[in-house]
Formats: C-alpha cells, sequence, structure tokens
C-alpha cells in the first residue's frame, strides 16, 4: 500500500476491484465503512461477481474476468476526453510532458521493438529524448506529438465506452456511471483510493493491470495523498515483511537487485544499478545503492569484507536464469533440481496445474517441509484417491516433515500492508518438539558449516564466515536479529556536511538509512528498515496509538518503513508550492525553512519549493510514470486477452490473432500443449478465497470447518438452468488439466454477460478445499488452472482460465 | 387469539409439568441466578498478531497460569487488541477462530520422515532429521555447485537446490533464512508472495 | 438473592418479587444489516468464547453454514438474494436471540429460575436449571432456543452475559470487523441507528429504519435495516412479533386455573418428571402444540 489501512477513512470514493476487501481483509474493510460513516465516502466495487464487498456497496458493476485494462483504460479515455485530470498535479508531478524518442510506434497491439523470437521487446524507441547533458527533454505546453500525454491520449483513445462495454461486459451504461463517479474527484478537494489485490495480480496482465489504475490516479492526482493512493492488499500477515526482506531469486534485502553473471565486477555491478538523475534537481534516491549494498555485505560477512576484496561481493552468488517459483517448478519437472525445502509454503494446493507440480515433486531426491501443519505438499505421495492419485512406492523421493511454531508460539516483527512493522510477544510454547523458524534455519545452517570446517567441500568460504553474531549460536535471538537488520556504526560515522561532527559512534545502532556509509564503516541488513531499532530501542514495539491529526497516521505506533512514513510520496499531496492540495486533509507542507507536517516528510526536509525537487524521489527523473519503460509488455497498458479466452480474438485488434493474448507472457514450452479452448471448455473460470477461509490453513481449525465445511462451486442461474443443476448439487469441474468435483451454489450473483456479442458464463472457484485437515476432503481447486504467468513479476493466471461444467 | 379447546388441555396440562413441581417444592435447588464467571479473570494476557491475512491485526491471546516457574502457559481464548490502531479489537472469523488453529488436530509436533517409496510417516529425532537432511544437502551441493561459468565469471551458485519461503513467519526468521541461503550460494529462491 | 453479579427483573415460574430499588443501565445491542459483510466473525467469536463447537457440516448450496441455529450456534447468519429497483441486493442478517423486553420464552417457562431477564435487559439461560420441556421455543417469536441432543437443555445466545457483567461488551460485537454489531446502552444504540438510518435515507434507502418490535415491548438486539418496511425480506424476520396466543393464554388464566382443577394431572406429571425425566414427553407435547398453533 502506498497509503496504510486507517488512511482509507479518509477518502472520498473507494474503488474496490481486482479484489474483495470485505472477504479477503474484513478487519481492514472496516476503514471503508468509516469512510462511508464518517464523510459520506461512496464505495464503488467492479468484480466478475457480487461479492461480499459489493453488498455494502454504492454501486456495483460486473466485468468479465481478465478485462480489467479494457475498463481502466475506457476510464482514462473518458478522463481524458472530458477534461476532468488535475492538471497542475499532472504537468508537475508526472512524465506527461515528457518527449519520447520519434521512433516509438504502437501498431495492432505491438509496440516498437517486438523480438518474436524471444517473445520480448528491445526497448530502444521507448526512451525519453535527451538534451546534450542527458536531461530528459520536455514540452511544458503538452502539444508535442511526442510528449507522454499526447501519447497517452491517442493510445487510449480506442477505448470507447462502446468497445469497452463489448470487451468487459459491464453494461455501458453502468461504465458510464463509475467513470462519472471517479472523474468527480479529480478536483483537489475530493480524494478516491484504490483498494485492490490478487484479482489484478493474477493475470498474464497482472503488474499492466495495477499500473492502468496507477495512471487514472497520478491523472486524478491522488497520489501522496490523505485517502488516495493505490493500495495492494497484500496475502499473509507477514508478506509485506517477507517481501521486504527479499526471499526472492532477483533481489537481496532491501529491493536491491541481485547480481547476475553480466555484473562480473563490484563495481560494474554498482554502476549499473546506480542512475543518473534525468532531471535537473532532482533527489534520484536510488543514486545511494553504493551504500545500501555495502551495508548489507558488512551486515552478512562482518570482518571478512573489506573495500579491497569488493565487500565479498563474489561471495553473493550470482543468477544465470529466472528462478521464481513457475521457473523452479519448471527446472524441478525437467528433473534439474536435487533438493527443495517448503518453509511455510504448500506449493501442491497453491501453484497452478496441480499434476505438474506433484510430477516435479516426484522427481527431486529430497523434499524438506518446515510447516507448523500436515499440508498436502508434504504428502504429495500419498495416495488419497480422486483427490490425489499416486503410487508411492514409485515416488522415490525422500520427504521430512519438521514442526515449526505459529505465530503466538514466537516473539518477533510482523509488517501489515500498510509498511507498518510491529513487534508481537511469544505466549506459550508450540506443540510437542516444534521449534521457531529461525532455530530451524539456524540448526540447518550450522550443522552445514561444521561439516564444511571439518570435511571441506565446493566453496566454504561465504558459509565458514557468515557473520553470525548471536549469543547462543544455535538460537539467534529475534531481538539480535532486528538490530542487525536496522543497522549500525561499526566506525564512528560522521556529518557529511560537517567532518568533525560525529553521528553516531561505533558500535551504536543508526538512526536511519541517512546514516549508511559505502565506506564499510555501517552495517545494515535492509536499509528500508534503517532505523526500526535505534538507540532509542525497539520502534516495532512502541504502543502510543495516539493520533493528533485525526488522520489514523499514528506516528509512534510501531514503525513504518521508509523512515517511519505512513504516506509515501507524501511530498505531492502538496503544490508546487508547498501548500497542500487539501488544508483538511493535510500530509506535509513548506513552512518556510523545512517540510514539516502530520508525517514524516517524503522530502529533503530542507529542499525549498523554489528548488523544483520533485516527490517521486525514487526515479531518477523526480516525477511519476504514466509512460514506462520497465514494463516487459509496454510503456501503456494494453488490454490482451488471458490466454484460455471464451472470444476468438482480442476485439481491440481481431485481424491481428498475434496480438489476442499478451506477446511477451511466461509460457513454458510444454505448457503450451495445456491450453484449452473455448471449444471444448466454453466456460470462463476464476479462483478466489473465501472469507471464512484462510488459503489452506484454516481448513485445519475447527471453527473455520463449521463456518464453511465443504468445497463447492458458484454459478449464475442462467448456466445452471442450461445445465440442469440446482443448488446442492455435485457438480463436475473440467479444465484441459484435470477436473474436481464440488457442491454447486448457484446464485443470482453471478450474471451472465454479454461479450462481444457472445454470451459469457462465469464458474467461481474458492480454493480454501483441499485433502488434509477438519473440513470436508476435498479436490485442490488448482487442478484445473494454467501454468501461465505475467512476464514482469511471473504470477501465473488463477483469475481466468476456461472450464467445462457438468452435474455429476 | 384462535385457541382450540384441545389446545387449551394441552396448555395447562403440559405446562403443569414445571409450574406444579415448584408448588410441591421439588424445584432442584434454590433458583439462584448467577452469571457464568469471567473465564479470563486472572488469565496471562499477551500481545500477539494475527498470523492470517495482511491486516496483521493486533491480538490477545490469554493463557492459563501466571507465567510462574510450575505453570506450564496454555493459550485458551485469543481476541482482538483493542489498542491496535488498524483493528481496535475486531477479529474477522479467520482471527476469531484463531484458538482452533494453534489447538488444530493436524499441529505438527514432531519430525518426520518418509522415506523413498514408503507409504507413511515415521517418528525421528530433531537430530536425526538434521543429520540428513544436511547431509543431502551437502553432497547435492558439493556436486552441483557451480563456481565459474562458463566464461569463467565468479558466480557462486547452487541451483540444483531450491527454497519456498514462508510468508507468515515474522521478519526475523525471514531475514535469517536469506542470509543463510545466500551465504549457501542458493539462487532458486521464491516466497509466497508471488503467487 | 445477592449471589447475582447483574441485578435480576424477572425469573421464570418465580412469583417471589426480584429486588427493583437499583437502577442500572439498560445495554442493547444494534445490528446494522447495511454494513453487514455477512463474514460470520460474529459466528466464530460466539463459537470462540462460549466455548461450544458445532458439528462440521456440509454444504447445501448456499452460503448459509451452519443452516440453522442449534445448541451450539447461538447466531448464524442468513443470507438473502434480492432484487429492489432493478438491482440486485445481498440482505445479509445476523439471527440470534433479541433479548426482548416482554420475552416469550421466560413466560413460557416453567422451570423455575432457568430463564432470567437480568435488570439490564439480557435475557439468559440457566441450563442447570432447565427441565427441556421447550416451551421457551413456544414462547420465543423468533424461533430462537434450541434443545440440546447431548443434555436435553435449551440453549440460545446469552449477550455473552459473563462479559457484560464484568464490563466488557459481548464477543460478537467486540469481534465484527466492520462494526455492524454494536454495543452499548439502548439509548446509545438507538442515537446512532438514527444517524446510520440519516445516512441510508441519503443513499436513496427512503424507508431504512431501525427494528425495535413493540409487540415484545422492544429488544435489546436491534437491527438498523434498509428496507424497514418490509423486515421480511431479511431471512422472514417477522414483520410484527407478538408473544404466541397459546403463551399469553397460558400466563393469563390457564396457569392458576390448571393449578388449582387439575392437581391430578400435576401428581401425573410429577411422577413422570421424577421417573422418565420431562424430555421426550415435553418434546412430544411441544410439537404438538406447534403444529396446532400454527394450524
Amino acid at each position: 500500500m502506498t497509503n496504510h489501512w486507517v488512511d482509507i477513512k479518509n477518502a472520498d470514493l473507494v474503488v474496490i476491484m481486482g479484489g474483495n476487501a470485505a472477504e479477503a481483509h474484513p478487519c481492514g474493510f472496516k476503514w471503508v465503512v468509516e469512510a462511508k460513516k464518517g464523510r459520506k465516502a461512496r464505495l464503488i466495487v467492479v468484480d466478475p461477481r457480487f461479492t461480499r464487498s459489493a453488498s455494502v456497496s454504492d454501486f456495483y458493476a460486473p466485468i468479465r474476468p481478465g478485462s480489467d485494462i479494457a475498463f481502466l483504460g475506457g476510464v482514462i479515455n473518458y478522463l481524458l476526453t472530458n477534461d476532468k485530470i488535475h492538471h497542475d498535479y499532472v504537468k508537475n508531478y508526472t512524465n506527461a510532458t515528457f518527449l519520447i524518442d520519434e521512433g516509438f510506434k504502437f501498431d495492432d497491439g505491438f509496440f516498437s521493438g517486438y523480438n518474436a523470437e524471444k517473445r520480448s521487446y528491445d526497448k530502444a524507441t521507448w526512451q525519453y529524448q535527451k538534451d546534450k547533458d542527458g536531461y530528459a527533454m520536455v514540452d511544458e505546453t503538452l502539444q508535442s506529438p511526442h510528449c507522454v500525454f499526447q501519447l497517452m491520449k491517442k493510445h487510449y483513445s480506442r477505448y470507447s465506452p462502446e468497445l469497452v462495454s463489448k470487451v468487459t461486459g459491464t453494461p455501458k451504461e453502468d461504465f458510464l456511471k463509475i467513470c462519472g463517479m471517479i472523474a468527480e474527484t479529480s478536483v483537489p478537494g475530493k480524494t478516491m483510493t484504490i483498494l485492490y489485490a490478487l484479482g489484478w495480480t493474477e493475470h498474464t496482465v497482472g503488474s499492466q493491470n495495477i499500473r492502468t489504475m496507477a495512471m487514472i490516479q497520478l491523472l486524478l492526482g491522488n497520489m501522496g495523498r490523505a485517502g488516495g493512493g493505490v493500495n495492494a492488499l497484500r496475502g499473509h500477515s507477514n508478506v509485506q515483511g517477507i517481501t521486504d526482506m527479499c526471499l526472492y531469486s532477483e533481489v537481496l534485502p532491501g529491493y536491491l537487485s541481485a547480481p547476475t553473471d553480466g555484473d562480473k565486477t563490484f563495481d560494474e555491478y554498482l554502476a549499473k544499478r546506480t542512475p543518473k538523475a534525468l532531471r535537473p534537481n532532482q533527489m534520484n534516491f536510488p543514486q545511494n545503492f553504493p551504500k545500501w549494498i555495502t551495508s548489507l555485505c558488512k551486515a552478512w560477512y562482518g570482518s571478512a569484507a573489506t573495500k579491497e576484496n569488493g565487500f565479498c561481493y563474489d561471495w553473493l552468488p550470482k543468477k544465470d536464469a529466472a528462478y521464481d517459483a513457475m521457473a523452479i517448478f519448471e527446472r524441478m519437472h525437467q528433473g534439474k533440481m536435487q533438493g527443495f525445502v517448503c518453509q511455510g509454503f504448500n506449493p501442491l494446493a497453491s501453484m497452478a496445474n496441480k499434476r505438474k507440480i506433484g510430477d516435479a515433486l516426484a522427481k527431486l531426491k529430497y523434499l524438506v517441509i518446515i510447516d507448523p501443519l500436515s499440508t498436502e505438499t508434504s504428502e504429495f505421495w500419498k495416495n488419497y484417491g480422486e483427490f490425489n492419485q499416486t503410487d508411492p512406492a514409485q515416488i522415490q523421493t525422500e520427504v521430512f516433515r519438521l514442526p515449526c511454531t505459529l505465530v503466538a508460539e514466537d516473539s518477533g516483527s510482523y509488517t501489515n500492508s500498510g509498511r507498518v512493522a510491529q513487534w508481537h510477544w511469544k505466549a506459550a510454547d508450540g506443540p510437542g518438539d516444534s521449534k521457531g523458524d529461525a532455530e530451524i534455519m539456524a540448526a540447518l545452517f550450522l550443522r552445514l558449516k561444521e561439516m564444511y570446517a571439518k570435511d571441506g567441500g565446493k566453496f566454504p568460504d561465504a558459509i565458514l564466515n557468515l557473520a553470525w553474531p548471536h549469543r547462543i549460536p544455535a538460537k539467534p535471538a529475534p531481538e539480535e536479529l532486528l538490530m542487525e537488520i536496522s543497522g549500525k556504526a561499526l566506525a564512528d560515522v560522521y556529518d557529511p556536511k560537517d567532518k568533525t561532527k560525529v553521528i553516531a559512534k561505533a558500535g551504536e545502532q543508526l538512526a536511519g538509512f541517512a546514516q549508511l556509509r559505502d565506506d564499510g564503516s555501517t552495517s545494515c541488513g535492509n536499509w528500508i528498515y534503517g532505523g526500526c531499532w535505534s538507540q532509542a530501542g525497539n520502534l516495532t514495539a512502541r504502543r502510543d496509538a495516539a493520533d493528533p491529526s485525526g488522520l489514523g497516521q499514528t506516528l509512534n505506533w510501531g514503525f513504518a518503513w521508509p523512515a517511519n512514513r505512513r504516506i509515501l510520496y507524501n511530498r505531492a499531496g502538496a503544490d508546487p508550492s508547498g501548500k497542500p492540495w487539501d488544508a483538511k486533509r493535510a500530509g506535509i507542507r513548506w513552512t518556510g525553512t523545512a517540510w514539516a507536517g502530520n508525517d514524516v516528510p517524503d522530502m529533503r526536509p530542507d529542499a525549498a519549493p523554489e528548488e523544483k525537487v520533485m516527490p517521486f524521489i525514487m526515479t531518477p527523473e523526480g516525477v511519476a510514470r504514466l509512460f514506462a519503460p520497465l514494463m516487459a509488455e509496454g510503456p501503456f497498458p494494453e488490454h490482451y486477452e488471458p490466454y484460455e479466452t471464451p472470444l476468438d480474438n482480442n476485439p481491440f485488434h481481431p485481424k491481428n490473432p498475434k496480438a489476442t493474448s499478451n506477446p511477451t507472457a511466461r509460457v513454458f514450452k510444454g505448457d503450451m500443449d495445456s491450453f484449452g479452448t473455448a471449444k471444448d471448455f466454453p466456460y470462463v473460470a476464476t479462483t478466489y478465497r473465501l472469507v471464512e477461509h484462510f488459503h489452506f490453513w484454516t481448513k485445519h481449525a475447527h471453527i473455520n470447518a463449521v463456518l464453511q465445511p465443504e468445497h463447492f462451486v458458484e454459478i449464475g442461474e442462467e448456466l445452471a438452468k442450461e445445465k440442469g443443476i440446482q443448488a446442492g448439487d455435485k457438480v463436475k469441474v473440467r479444465s484441459n488439466r484435470g477436473y474436481i468435483k464440488a457442491v454447486a451454489v448457484v446464485t443470482k450473483r453471478i450474471r451472465t454477460l454479454d461479450v462481444d456479442g457472445k454470451k459469457v458464463h462465469t464458474v467461481g472457484l474458492p480454493l480454501n478445499s483441499g485433502f488434509t485437515g477438519v473440513t470436508k476432503p476435498g479436490f485442490i481447486t488448482n487442478t484445473l488452472t494454467p501454468f501461465v504467468g505475467d512476464p514482469n513479476c511471473q504470477t501465473p493466471e488463477y483469475k481466468a482460465f476456461l472450464v467445462n461444467i457438468e452435474k455429476v | 387469539m384462535q385457541v382450540t379447546r384441545r389446545q387449551f388441555f394441552k396448555i395447562c396440562s403440559a405446562g403443569l409439568g414445571g409450574s406444579s413441581i415448584a408448588m410441591l417444592g421439588y424445584s432442584p435447588t434454590a433458583a439462584l441466578a448467577e452469571v457464568r464467571e469471567f473465564k479470563l479473570a486472572r488469565a496471562t494476557e499477551t500481545r500477539n498478531m494475527c498470523p492470517y491475512c495482511s491486516v496483521s491485526c493486533g491480538v490477545l491471546a490469554y493463557s492459563i497460569g501466571d507465567k510462574s516457574k510450575n505453570a506450564k502457559a496454555k493459550i485458551i481464548h485469543i481476541e482482538g487488541d483493542p489498542d491496535n490502531p488498524v483493528n481496535r479489537g475486531t477479529l474477522c472469523p479467520k482471527g476469531a477462530g484463531l484458538l482452533d488453529m494453534i489447538n488444530s488436530p493436524n499441529r505438527l509436533k514432531f519430525p518426520e520422515v518418509r522415506e523413498a517409496g514408503s507409504n507413511e510417516w515415521k517418528r525421528i529425532s530433531w537430530d536425526e532429521a538434521i543429520t540428513r537432511i544436511t547431509k543431502h544437502m551437502k553432497a547435492d551441493r558439493d556436486a552441483n555447485f557451480v563456481e565459474k561459468n562458463a566464461e569463467g565469471t565468479t558466480v557462486n551458485r547452487w541451483n540444483t537446490f531450491g527454497f519456498l519461503a514462508s510468508s507468515a513467519s515474522s521478519n526475523e526468521p525471514g531475514y535469517l533464512t536469506v542470509k543463510t541461503l545466500r551465504a549457501l550460494g542458493v539462487v532458486a529462491l521464491d516466497t509466497q508472495a508471488r503467487i | 438473592m445477592a449471589l447475582q453479579s447483574l441485578d435480576i427483573k424477572q425469573r421464570s415460574a418465580t412469583t417471589t418479587p426480584a429486588p427493583s430499588v437499583r437502577k442500572t443501565v439498560e445495554v442493547a445491542k444494534l445490528i446494522d444489516v447495511s454494513t453487514c459483510i455477512g463474514c460470520k466473525a460474529c459466528q466464530a467469536a460466539c463459537m470462540e468464547w462460549n466455548d461450544i463447537r458445532d458439528e462440521v457440516g456440509r454444504n447445501y448450496g448456499v452460503y448459509d453454514n451452519p443452516m440453522d441455529l442449534t445448541d451450539k450456534s447461538w447466531t448464524v447468519m442468513r443470507y438473502a438474494e434480492v432484487e429492489e429497483k432493478g438491482r440486485l441486493e445481498w440482505l445479509i442478517r445476523k439471527d440470534g436471540c433479541m433479548h426482548c423486553l416482554e420475552p416469550g420464552c421466560l413466560k413460557a417457562c416453567p422451570a423455575p429460575g432457568a430463564i432470567v431477564q437480568y435488570a439490564n435487559g439480557i435475557v439468559d439461560f440457566h441450563e442447570e436449571h432447565c427441565i427441556g420441556c421447550g416451551y421457551c421455543i413456544t414462547g420465543c417469536p423468533f424461533n430462537i432456543p434450541r434443545i440440546s441432543k447431548e443434555d436435553g437443555k435449551a440453549y440460545k445466545c446469552s449477550l455473552c452475559s459473563d462479559r457484560v457483567a464484568v464490563g466488557q461488551a459481548p464477543a460478537c460485537a467486540k469481534a465484527c470487523p466492520t462494526g455492524a454489531i454494536q454495543f452499548g446502552t439502548k439509548e446509545d444504540m438507538q442515537d446512532y441507528a438514527a444517524k446510520r438510518i440519516g445516512d441510508l435515507k441519503e443513499r436513496g434507502f427512503d424507508k431504512a429504519g431501525l427494528y425495535d418490535p413493540a409487540g415484545v415491548g422492544g429488544t435489546h438486539v436491534m437491527y438498523v435495516l434498509h428496507h424497514a418496511d418490509r423486515p421480511q425480506l431479511y431471512s422472514g424476520l417477522p414483520a410484527d412479533p407478538g408473544i404466541s396466543p397459546l403463551v399469553s393464554l397460558w400466563k393469563g388464566f390457564a396457569k392458576p386455573l390448571a393449578s388449582l382443577a387439575l392437581g391430578a394431572v400435576a401428581l401425573g406429571s410429577l411422577f413422570h418428571y421424577v421417573m422418565k425425566g420431562p424430555n421426550e414427553v415435553s418434546k412430544e407435547t411441544e410439537k404438538e402444540v406447534e403444529k396446532e398453533g400454527s394450524q
């Protein structure tokens, strides 16, 4: 979330699309209700299903799964055509004025530079025009045909309400009503917030779904403002924290891009990741990359990391290919993996195409499960009849299962979706011989270290020298770890403006990332958490809920990264002169000498407005991007059909079959054959969670099993009638990858839509079922889903694919 | 009001059972009316977090015992933390049922192994589990570790071993996990956050 | 009479007057249906707090689960898909004891002290005194109490009298994520309801209103409804609930008449009670009375 949970109450309009906050995040959704109660906010829900969120909305509109960009592109077109944008904001705080290379083109579904063989783009023409100093050129009049504003206007002029309705199935008048409601928030005195979740991410165009809304929020001037923002409602309780710690292949803690084979030396690596400002006077905050990575290396390799050896840069593993979950399972399926650990992760149930996952796991030599519960993955080898047909004797994988504790049985910090890290205290021991995650990782690592010390082996250096400053080595304490994450001075740290002034003495905890250095004098495990445990102590454990501004910022409750900032880009909440756009919901303001107010300024504190330091400090241009060349499939989001579509073509490009679906999506060779067509599988399916259950966990909890005891699928009344299915009947749902059986719920809440002249029925597939648990044993819904993903973040397309359904 | 004759008789005779029992002094006990005792009176309260979604609601975990040496703490009730600015004491059906997750009959209590080709779990000690797993890991790593790529660049990676990390563990074990895995050279690393 | 932690207003089948000098606040739970998302947190919190666990059932083709109130499910959500002015509305109502000012259950109950009404408005069942006759069910205009198959006693929502007695809100109200369930003094709840109704009217629900039915003297569980003119839309919430004529009759004149004239029957009943326990006969009687009552 760019903003945070409580801030939702400050909105005038709440849009829930690509998510279902009432069911997935009920306690966060309360702030939507508070906005309605407290400031008469309106709630719009756009979803294939009339959800529980829709049940308390002011306006609901249905949409076909996988057509969100068509809808949102239509909104952009409406805003531009009707001139309902926040002009000062767009002109000053976005790249609307920037000039793009004259070679940039969009032609019948493809941007310039496509390489069909590589299924990717050469982005040479997607760049800014630059002047002799290397700065991007702009046209303040917004009239040049090559400026982002005009290119955007042209791109979305095709998204007429008629075509939007034809593609999305949303009735035109519903679409226009929503456009009108959204447009009202383009005035400076009104804000809109958008709450989305996996309903946007889990598509082959997932990242672009979100970008389209980000563009809308920029056009409306809603970023960086109370009651505004683009708010991803994330999954697990600490998914934000674990993402920040970067337990994934592309990055190191704090989102530091991980080294690849191309980054031969430390200097080369730094040079590629330390950008130069693209406009004069900009903060260009990523220029501090060397300080962050050096401090990380010091935290990991301690005194072994020296300036001379590039702070042990060579010890960091370099990536030669993609190693995201989809790629890992593809490699495993090809027999390229020996061992695998699932720590609190149940991929047999949660990855797409269960059969492929089960086959892949069976090719491993050893599998280790670290979990509090008996997961399906831990028993992938076991024959559960129709739910999991296997022959255990044929599966040679050795499987270990290690019991770990649950949160109430451990101390530590969790970071919520609003980036607020909060400390929790252990209440009791876990059952039996269960151990905490840190103790288990320590046990595995320390044993390996012992073996390498004794017997030697391949490259033992990083293992033997890994800093391990724990008083009880086998039990690294959460307090010690958080202090390491936060950062400390290894030598005296001096004020850069006054080289005689010590700002942190050797051995002291640092106050924040501004004190990090690239000379090895500081250590910090994760720069964005810098200062969360300062000399003042553990700031994540703060429990002062005082809220003097009334905006819900609670600056002394826990610690929000970065720098305890509650609303990101809050400089954009004030006009160029430093005056808040809306005095009643003021974030920060220019006092004449400094930035101050109800939040920690997202700006150099003494940057006077005349200096024109722009609010989006993490981009080298200082402004937000309406045009974003980093995206794999194009700098402007374009509608592409899901990989399994009920339509014959992409109605935006009916004559170009190559532009039907995202031309850059992640598809592995063998998986192309696993896709089905509308001829055999005529209905659109979408998967989702139920409010009564949390993923595959709560089916193990009695209370939740009572509330929703058995797997079901939802269909509309029209499809039910056509198929002779009544509520309560057992039905079989098939995709080209397998089948599941479940009870049918027949409902008015799923409508049959008119799409491109066809009737499109949607089949709703809750996914909380499985064959272990205290609920009725059931099928795994991901038996049905396709193994194809978004090209930017490799998230599989769980939300739109094709099935058939019949009564059993 | 429509009451048939038969109903009238029924009302009289059936209802009389209890009433006449009392009248005749057969009331089971003196009819005191005490509400159920408040069960948390001296239970220990610990501030914690809900492990489910990313609202990360504050919870109060109540356990029996006062943390004295001989009293084994057992969580008997969980409710929302009213101080937490986000959930303000509320919980959803998942959080409100958290006690049953902690007490789930499917909680794992001991390390186990399922041997190759076997159809059952076998309980093992932690020491045996760690010994066997690390033996596999070292053999795998020593056989498949890549120190330099074809071009001769130092890459120090081990890509025949993969790790999917939890999104429900705290920041601290998460950090320790990435730190130890990267030291081993692991690149095939991902988290629940992706999907 | 001093052993209770809440002052008593009246007790079933007891003629001793309750002390009435002390005045305590009257409490109420307000269920704002217009902000209820039907998440069932109230059901979960109720089970968890009250140490009851219903059976794991099955799905019957709807979201409701458990399908009805039971001795172990003291509250359930009821879901209704309704089309109004051409647009779908999903009306979700939390069902459970209404804690009537004039409780039909208490009036019907023949077991002394099995049903108690506290001065704060809570109507509580004391199962240790319950004889399992089931008259409370007959007496209830909302069809709430349920007899347990395990111990033959009647159970229902206690409004968490144990929590309220120590100054806490009921478990469901505390848990409710959207604040659709509010708890406080009855007066505060009425004031809050008025605000909510104002908001709903401004959003086009011109028939929004408070459900606090006069037929039972008002209730200590009230609803804010978007369509207060048609409570039946909400899974059959009665439009004008009142105490069953059978119970009124019983309380009015049948009870003394029966006491005097049907002594022999009483003795017979007593023998039956001593020898067999009350359950089976009462159950049958209750069913018959119910059947005839509905004719």
